[in-house]
């Protein structure tokens, strides 16, 4: 085992905050290349007019995936050692459910409203704005969200783990779920796209 | 200029000035979530964790919350988080870094393909100021959301999805529904 290279003692916490920097340029680079910095089309993938969003998200999640699990397999990262977070299943639940409200009233998410800030979009300044204001507001009620924040606390848990089946397993599932999503998605644009078409 | 320039910018016009969505004006889909699957694998070998965003937004709350009222934050567990044990500044944070490298990669990549021009991003029948308070309403709902399910698409979505955890699916699988479901009700603001 030689990775993760930063919980072995490679290097130190300084060196990894210019590994952050320099990840993130890559980050960065990625999602408005792949035109997460617009909101329009971030939007677009929830009236199936443009499922970029779904097609890239589940691309990259479905390639590290892999590429955890063939380096764990190789013997070359400790899997253990990979943080995520704590699974807390109902506050996780209701975040995400009011997350995705958010998205679609927003039109960003809050990694992607730095990169539309960065090529000029007005209205990620807003969201911006907005996105202090709402961790504001959690902050303050803070206090009375307490004991829903930390309900249903199942610890460190993975979908394996959870199912009771193999890793690998979950992760032939995962991308035969991708593939048909797809195919699904490649199809479903077509028809979007025609009966707009139709329509004008 | 020279082909490596043009290579990027062969498709300048930029599709949302235009009436209609069309996506060859970017990378291909698959070959950029290839490429930001690539990221996130990097990250998981190099430092053993993954990618995030809202984190980093926390952070200047909190250290702004400390700054106007230093003993509103004593008490408060979710500030302290993110605050440190004070023994350096709190700004000394892998995603603060992460976060500052993402809008100057982002810019980079604008700038390259000639995408930097200010603008609202709204549908032909929206006003600005009406996308104005869109935006701040659902940003504050983002915000507040991703700081009860521990993290934003990056955090949760992407680094969770990745790693299989149980949450981070549950999380995005909500995002999904969430957003889906709310859709209809502010279409005229995005087509």
């Amino acid at each position: 085992m030689t990775a993760p290279f930063y919980k072995f003692g490679y290097f130190n916490d300084e060196v990894s905050l210019i590994i952050a920097f320099v990840i993130g340029l890559f980050f960065g680079f990625v999602l408005e290349r792949g035109g997460f910095g617009s909101g329009r089309m971030l939007a677009a993938q929830f009236y199936f007019t443009d499922m970029r969003v779904f097609k890239v998200m589940f691309t990259a999640i479905v390639t590290a995936m892999i590429g955890l699990f063939y380096f764990a397999w190789m013997g070359f990262l400790d899997l253990s050692l990979v943080y995520y977070g704590d699974t807390y299943l109902l506050p996780q639940i209701v975040g995400g459910l009011i997350l995705g409200i958010g998205f679609v009233i927003g039109g960003y998410c809050p990694g992607t409203s730095g990169v539309a800030i960065a090529t000029g979009k007005l209205d990620a300044i807003f969201y911006a704005l907005g996105g202090f204001f709402g961790i504001f507001v959690f902050g303050e009620m803070f206090p009375l969200l307490k004991d829903f924040f930390y309900s249903t606390h199942m610890g460190k848990v993975n979908l394996p783990q959870f199912f009771h089946v193999s890793y690998g397993f979950v992760l032939l599932v995962v991308i035969l779920v991708a593939i048909a999503g797809f195919t699904l998605v490649e199809w479903g644009e077509k028809v979007v796209a025609k009966k707009r078409t139709e329509n004008k | 200029m020279f082909k490596f320039k043009e290579w990027f910018t062969h498709h300048l016009e930029d599709n949302v000035r235009e009436g209609e969505l069309t996506p060859y004006h970017y990378t291909n889909p698959y070959l950029i979530g290839l490429l930001l699957g690539l990221v996130l694998l990097a990250t998981f070998v190099i430092m053993g964790r993954g990618l995030g965003a809202s984190g980093a937004l926390s952070t200047v709350v909190a250290v702004g919350v400390e700054t106007v009222a230093p003993s509103a934050v004593e008490n408060n567990d979710f500030y302290k988080g993110y605050l440190g044990d004070g023994t350096q500044s709190p700004f000394k944070d892998w995603l603060v870094f992460e976060v500052i490298g993402l809008v100057i990669g982002g810019f980079i990549s604008g700038a390259i393909a000639g995408r930097t021009k200010m603008m609202v991003e709204k549908g032909p029948r929206f006003t600005n100021k009406k996308r104005f308070l869109f935006a701040f309403i659902g940003g504050a709902l983002m915000g507040f959301g991703a700081k009860m399910a521990r993290g934003c698409t990056s955090g949760q979505g992407l680094t969770g999805g990745a790693a299989l955890s149980l949450g981070g699916w549950a999380f995005m699988l909500m995002v999904f529904a969430g957003a889906y479901a709310t859709a209809y009700f502010v279409r005229r603001q995005w087509i």
